[in-house]
């Protein structure tokens, strides 16, 4: 009974209820007066721009019902109330669904949210892999299967910013020793609007699907009547407040809040990941913003953005039109370098476990920590690749087809640190190190078959092909799957106190490292062989069908092997025996304090004496309590 | 299971000083700046991405020069006045503070005005639809978001006026004041880069209805 009380009165519910009031008394208030302004409302499952205003507003009431306006509301007024820590009052697992503004409750809200998320968007893929095991259409239309792909796309988009914010905002903090992040309120914020944001953008699959992509290209998601489109492009928009917020935060955090001793190049390595995806994060945002608004502003009010001029009259006076390949230009300037903010955190997870369990210093710190940063400049000025196929003037494509090239050689700096410190390493087999020597593979994989798609002449061939779902999966899987299970063994007994099973962790591993491979490989081969991306179907004649079934095989198993990890790490929380503080025997602060971490991390301020990564070096220390220090 | 220890004791050891913090939001408040160029970039990008034609190349709609240059004018007076109200405070001048915040909030609602009901046609005639094309996409977005964040900019600075008003600020502690002023003359700035954009840059073509 109580713990219904505490469920029914959390900041969630009490957001989710104060979201759907919000919408439904917008959308029949602005139905009311449009109807009376004398527009016809009843074109369609619903109103589009009713539906649009009634999606904005419904996410200022979500947050104002559940409680994250509230200090800034008391500020407008003149107070300055204190930050609250702590459960106010009610149990501790209460703190997961109430506004809390402490950095590891945020950071394991999102990690909680992002396997929910990874679980619906893999659920999704299944369905559609299951129809495509076979030539010819089993049990899906051509609607629901655009829906289930454009839906699997976007909802593991969440699910990834969800995983790395939930790396960055656990780690990030802890890591500089400091007790919190720069801006404990706004931390808060970012979270909690993404949580609106999802619903908006999961109620596309109840208000008619939408048949465009993740990508949304004009004309078509401007001309489509399958009206889901909206809710995604407003829900894809509104989730790009949290990346913003939670860049700038993470950024500011990391300037000013570093441990005493703690220079740049003596942060743990994930920082630097963490911080070059959080600049990225903070900017780019921004121009994927304003072209979802574009396509928002030219359904619902007419703007004509991305509409060609076709009157003669008006060419003749000298008239502008629109242009679809603006809105391609203003996507991928942020949806390219979005990829590098999903895996930079990852790769900095690589860099950050291979020292502890090979016991050896990372080989060339400052080349990787600023390899990081390369990644995020040069991986900024590569976006036209996606359109060589568009129509552009061969003199915009070479120049971008020789910046993508670039960007191998940053990524292969990472690559050589990681096999020397690998070399002659005293390895040890633990699931999270075996998490990263996969990452590294896949990543392989995904890295060699980059460049053949950055290449004009061989991308002419292969675009919108398999053979870039083969490639962006390698990628994503290497780049951020794969390391973000690694971070989750890794940091579990840190963060819960508890350990995991070692025998489901490695099961977990060789189930899904294979499965991973022949999924990948598969897709790569019969996108060669012919077969399109986003198309529910193909011909027997293609001779891929034997392909199809294998990457359906290999769907599934990926999908049971991480449902054995929630299995082993739920089961793991309520054993009674508790982890040891430091199972991986590593040099970084968060080991220094007690699992799980205490409220602000530490007892006091602490100091960096040493180098970071002296894993193997007997007397050599990386930080102690400022107390203990003698300065 | 709780993965933050219970301990009772509610006090942060680490807690950041008052002047910590204020060199944090100073730094936020920058980021947030360099953000939002990203998107005022992009707008611009786009004005010159499609505001072309084969034969002038880059074009812009005839508009009318004299109303958008006296409310340029207003814009660029009101930061003035922010800057003054800046510089009261920090002397606790309390009388010049109050009065100048107002005025910078009254120029900028006279800017606002001057977009929404002259730039904007409301009052006129239409001079550009929001349909025409190319020529009212971006003319109304590029006024509309900039108008969006003049709003947010009245409203910030009426809220510290009123805490000033109630003694919030002291000379030394104003931070409240200084992000309103860092904000508004950003705002200001992005205008002397749209003006010339939407109404000077290009060959004037013009409009027939
Ligand atoms: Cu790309």
């Amino acid at each position: 009974m109580r713990t219904l009380y505490y469920i029914v009165t959390s900041a969630l519910v009490r957001g989710l209820i104060g979201q759907g009031i919000t919408a439904f008394v917008v959308y029949q208030g602005m139905v009311s007066l449009r109807n009376a302004l004398g527009y016809d409302t009843t074109q369609g499952v619903y109103d589009e721009p009713s539906g649009v205003m009634a999606a904005l507003i419904s996410v200022i009431g979500f947050l104002l019902a559940a409680g994250v306006f509230t200090d800034w509301l008391k500020w407008i007024g003149g107070e300055d109330p204190p930050l609250k820590h702590g459960a106010q009052g009610r149990p501790e697992w209460t703190r997961y669904i109430n506004v809390d503004v402490n950095h590891k409750v945020i950071g394991i809200q999102y990690g909680i949210a992002s396997m929910v998320i990874l679980l619906l968007g893999g659920l999704l893929a299944i369905i559609f892999r299951l129809e495509l095991a076979m030539p010819g259409l089993q049990f899906l239309d051509g609607d629901a299967y655009n829906t289930l792909f454009s839906a699997h796309g976007i909802i593991m988009i969440v699910s990834i910013f969800s995983g790395i914010a939930a790396m960055i905002n656990y780690l990030g903090p802890v890591m500089i020793g400091a007790s919190d992040m720069s801006f404990p309120r706004l931390n808060a914020f970012s979270y909690w609007v993404s949580i609106p944001a999802a619903t908006v953008l999961l109620s596309a699959l109840v208000v008619g699907g939408w048949d465009t992509g993740w990508v949304a290209y004009p004309t078509h998601s401007t001309t489509t009547t399958m009206l889901g489109v909206q809710m995604f492009l407003l829900g894809f928009y509104i989730n790009g407040f949290s990346s913003i917020a939670s860049g700038l935060n993470m950024v500011v955090t990391t300037v000013y809040m570093r441990a005493k001793g703690m220079s740049y190049f003596r942060m743990p390595i994930f920082v630097w990941a963490a911080v070059s995806a959080s600049i990225l994060q903070a900017t780019i945002t921004q121009t994927v913003g304003l072209a979802l608004t574009m396509v928002v502003a030219q359904r619902a009010l007419g703007l004509e953005f991305f509409t060609p001029v076709t009157d003669p009259a008006l060419i003749e006076l000298g008239f502008p039109g629109g242009d679809p390949t603006l809105y391609q230009h203003l996507f991928w300037f942020y949806s390219h370098p979005a990829v590098y903010v999903w895996i930079l955190p990852g790769l900095g997870v690589i860099s950050e476990l291979l020292p502890v369990f090979t016991r050896k210093p990372l080989f060339g710190y400052k080349w990787i920590a600023l390899s990081s940063v390369g990644i995020a400049l040069v991986g900024s000025i590569v976006w036209a690749h996606h359109m060589f196929t568009s129509g552009m003037p061969v003199t915009w494509k070479i120049p971008f087809m020789i910046s993508t090239l670039f960007v191998a050689i940053p990524t292969g700096v990472k690559f050589f640190s990681w096999v020397a410190t690998i070399w002659e390493g005293k390895m040890r087999f633990d699931t999270p190190m075996l998490f990263v020597l996969g990452a590294i593979s896949v990543f392989l994989l995904g890295g060699l078959s980059g460049p053949i798609l950055g290449t004009i002449a061989t991308d002419m061939h292969l675009h919108d092909s398999y053979f870039v779902v083969g490639h962006f999966h390698a990628t994503i899987f290497g780049g951020f799957v794969f390391p973000f299970f690694a971070a989750i063994y890794y940091w579990w007994p840190k963060a819960t106190g508890k350990m995991y099973s070692e025998a489901l962790g490695k099961l977990h591993f060789w189930i899904m490292v294979p499965g991973f491979w022949v999924m990948s490989l598969t897709q790569m081969r019969t996108g060669v062989l012919g077969m399109r991306r986003r198309i529910a179907d193909y011909g027997p004649d293609l001779g891929i069908a034997d392909e199809q079934a294998l990457i359906t095989v290999a769907t599934l198993a990926i999908g049971w092997s991480i449902l054995i990890m929630l299995y082993n790490l739920i089961v793991s929380l309520r054993s009674q025996e508790e982890a040891v503080p430091n199972p991986w025997g590593s040099r970084s602060p968060e080991f220094m304090s007690p699992s799980p971490l205490p409220e602000f991390n530490f007892d006091g301020p602490i100091q960096v004496i040493g180098e970071p990564y002296d894993y193997g070096l007997d007397d050599s220390t990386y930080v102690v309590p400022a107390s203990a220090a003698g300065d | 299971m709780s993965a933050v220890a219970h301990d009772h004791d509610h006090h942060n050891p680490m807690e950041p000083t008052r002047s910590e913090q204020v060199k944090m939001n100073r730094l936020g408040l920058w980021v947030f700046c360099l953000s939002e160029s990203f998107l005022f970039f992009a707008l611009l990008g786009t004005r010159f991405y499609l505001w072309r034609n084969p034969v002038d190349g880059i074009i812009r709609p005839d508009l009318a020069q004299i109303p958008a240059f006296i409310f340029t004018g207003v814009l660029l007076a009101s930061s003035y006045f922010m800057n003054r109200a800046e510089v009261a405070i920090s002397k606790d001048d309390r009388t010049t503070f109050n009065y100048s915040m107002l005025l910078t909030a009254a120029l900028g609602l006279v800017f606002l005005f001057g977009v929404v009901l002259v730039e904007w046609g409301l009052a006129t005639g239409p001079e550009l639809l929001l349909g025409d094309g190319a020529f009212g996409a971006v003319f109304y977005a590029m006024t509309g978001m900039h108008a969006l964040h003049v709003i947010m900019g009245i409203a910030l600075i009426l809220i510290v006026w009123n805490n000033g008003r109630k003694g919030l600020y002291t000379a030394e502690d104003h931070w409240a004041v200084e992000a309103c002023a860092i904000f508004w003359h950003y705002v200001d700035l992005v205008w002397v880069f749209f003006y010339p954009a939407l109404y000077l840059i290009g060959t004037a073509i013009e409009l027939h209805h």
